[in-house]
């Protein structure tokens, strides 16, 4: 907890009667990329619109960059970005009105780079709504970091991009990390999460489900490793020899495929089958449980036990 | 300052640049103007009395109710003041910046009429100028500032509507734009003097154009400069960052509070 930017305690949001975050704890370090996942509805939008300082506790207590967002928004202002999910910007604003207008109220020179280096040099002078949508997130990311803030949020930065944006938005981030910048990364892209998160937490029915590295997550999960073989004479096909640590196992398109509880032995018994059976392997692939994989172990478990989501 | 220049900047040419609020601020008043010019004039000659201060009544109306309102719901409807919000912009600045960009706007086309009106159509100009310029400016701070009270306190679009033409159709018909004031039954002139644009109307008629007053110039003057202050102070304090903000300080209702000014005018004037 020592060099966290951002610490949530216990933090909890009402409205009215209904309960969209419900005592929720974590921090996140500097200079991490912290994902935050969940269904709709879970509370992301209400926890990260209270660190935004857009919204107020009902109980516990935020803090940002040592800042308590609700009773110093002047100072947290300036500390961090945020690219929204919606548009956010006038229809009629144009790139370099938006850039000059926004960082004149943060009080920095206007950062026209920027506009260049998200692939928006041609469209400057094009008016909001004359953007795609991806032109948009771009703007609205360009904006976001124009004043260089210690924390980003970023709502489903990469939704409706085309591949290539996708990846240069993500060596951006890669960039801004390096440079320690802390990014908090709401979104459903479970890929984009795993790929891109030092850290994730997951909410789920309004609490926080659990919190960790990918990896961490992935591991704690009952989660079975997918082993595919692929052989010349397809002799595995016919062996009925036992492979150790497969909980199941079955035939698709010329593959054998085992989910293993156990890769290793697993792995050295399908070799020690093939070359057994004089055959000759031609692709294995060890595929361990996504992110993906254990959030829907997450969200399928505790909706069973709780009854469903909200 | 430079953020507020800049903010005012933007919002100006948006005036100009969005072709809705182009129509209101512009095509809409002066279109009418030139249609009443050509057509009204030669049906009651009567109007060309009242020509030039009444089709300026008329574009501040238009561009103020018809004009400022919908924007501003739309923006908090669209997450623009959230965006503005997070990014520090105060509220103040959100309320006065379009207000104060559409008075620049009515400057102009104010202008505008007040200068063809006596070219193309024979119009009497103002024999006051200053206090011509004065009634301008109490007026369209007025109406500008209920504008935003409107759009501060209306849900959505449609309503909007509703509010709007709540001032608009009757300050059309009752203000004194189209016959006089005086023709009016009692009754009805005393609901007439809720209205800003009534109050401007007697106002322009006796201390600009040197005509007779229906009832005290300086005090409607001061009562829309109360009413203008009141409504602003009110949108101020009733303004909300987005739709699902719960903690709204006040009532709504308490918008309604604005009309204090008009209602003591009635008994005072």
């Amino acid at each position: 907890m020592q060099d966290a930017i951002i610490k949530v305690n216990d933090f909890r949001k009402v409205y009215g009667d209904f309960v969209a975050v419900d005592g929720i704890s974590f921090s996140v370090q500097k200079g991490e990329i912290f994902g935050l996942l969940g269904p709709n509805g879970a509370g992301k939008t209400s926890t990260l619109e209270s660190l935004e300082g857009i919204r107020s506790p009902d109980g516990g207590t935020l803090q940002v960059a040592g800042i308590d967002p609700t009773r110093e928004p002047g100072k947290l202002r300036n500390v961090i970005g945020v690219q929204l999910q919606s548009a956010g910007l006038p229809e009629s604003i144009t790139g370099d009105e938006a850039m000059k207008f926004f960082c004149a109220y943060h009080d920095v020179q206007p950062r026209f780079d920027l506009l260049e280096r998200l692939g928006l040099s041609e469209k400057r002078n094009a008016q909001f709504y004359e953007l795609s949508t991806g032109q948009q997130r771009r703007l609205s990311l360009a904006l976001a970091i124009a004043h260089d803030p210690q924390v980003l949020f970023l709502d489903e930065p990469t939704a409706g991009l085309d591949v290539a944006t996708r990846v240069e938005l993500h060596e951006l981030m890669r960039e801004l990390q390096a440079k320690g910048t802390t990014i908090i990364l709401a979104t459903h892209d479970m890929a984009e999460a795993e790929e891109m998160s030092d850290r994730v937490a997951i909410l789920l029915n309004h609490k926080l489900a659990t919190v960790g590295t990918p990896m961490e997550i992935t591991a704690t999960g009952a989660g079975l490793t997918k082993v595919s073989v692929r052989t010349k004479n397809a002799s595995l096909g016919a062996s009925t020899a036992p492979i150790p640590a497969v909980a199941q196992r079955l035939s698709m398109d010329e593959y054998e495929i085992m989910y293993s509880t156990d890769i290793g032995p697993t792995v050295s018994a399908v070799i020690a089958e093939i070359e057994a059976r004089g055959d000759t392997l031609i692709d294995l692939r060890v595929e361990r449980p996504s992110l993906e994989d254990r959030f829907l172990e997450i969200t399928n478990h505790k909706n069973g036990s709780t009854g469903g989501t909200q | 300052m430079t953020a507020f220049l800049n903010h005012f900047s933007f919002e100006f040419r948006t005036g100009i640049r969005n072709k809705q609020l182009l129509l209101m601020n512009y095509l809409f008043p002066i279109g009418f103007f030139l249609m009443m010019g050509f057509i009204m004039v030669g049906i009651n000659p009567l109007f060309l009395e009242t020509m030039t201060p009444g089709m300026v009544i008329f574009a501040v109306l238009a561009a103020t109710l018809l004009g400022i309102p919908d924007p501003l719901v739309n923006a908090r409807e669209n997450g623009i003041f959230r965006s503005y919000k997070i990014n520090g912009i105060p509220s103040v600045s959100i309320l006065i910046i379009p207000a104060l960009t559409t008075m620049l706007h009515l400057l102009i086309v104010a202008a505008i009429i007040t200068i063809v009106a006596p070219l193309l159509f024979d119009a009497p100009s103002p024999v006051n100028w200053l206090n011509y310029i004065l009634v301008f400016a109490a007026l369209a701070f007025t109406m500008a500032s209920i504008s935003v009270l409107i759009g501060v306190v209306s849900p959505n679009s449609r309503v909007t509507v509703l509010y709007s033409q709540v001032f608009f159709i009757p300050s059309i018909m009752l203000a004194g734009m189209m016959f006089p004031f005086s023709m009016l039954p009692e009754a009805v002139g005393k609901v007439a003097q809720l209205l800003p644009a009534t109050l401007a109307m007697n106002a322009f008629n006796a201390l600009a154009m040197g005509n007779a007053a229906d009832f005290a110039p300086w005090g409607s003057v001061i009562i829309l400069l109360l009413g203008g202050l009141m409504a602003f102070g009110l949108a101020v304090y009733l303004f909300s960052w987005d739709s699902r903000n719960f903690t709204r300080r006040g009532h709504i209702l308490l918008a309604l509070l604005f009309l204090l000014p008009f209602v003591i005018g009635i008994f005072v004037l």
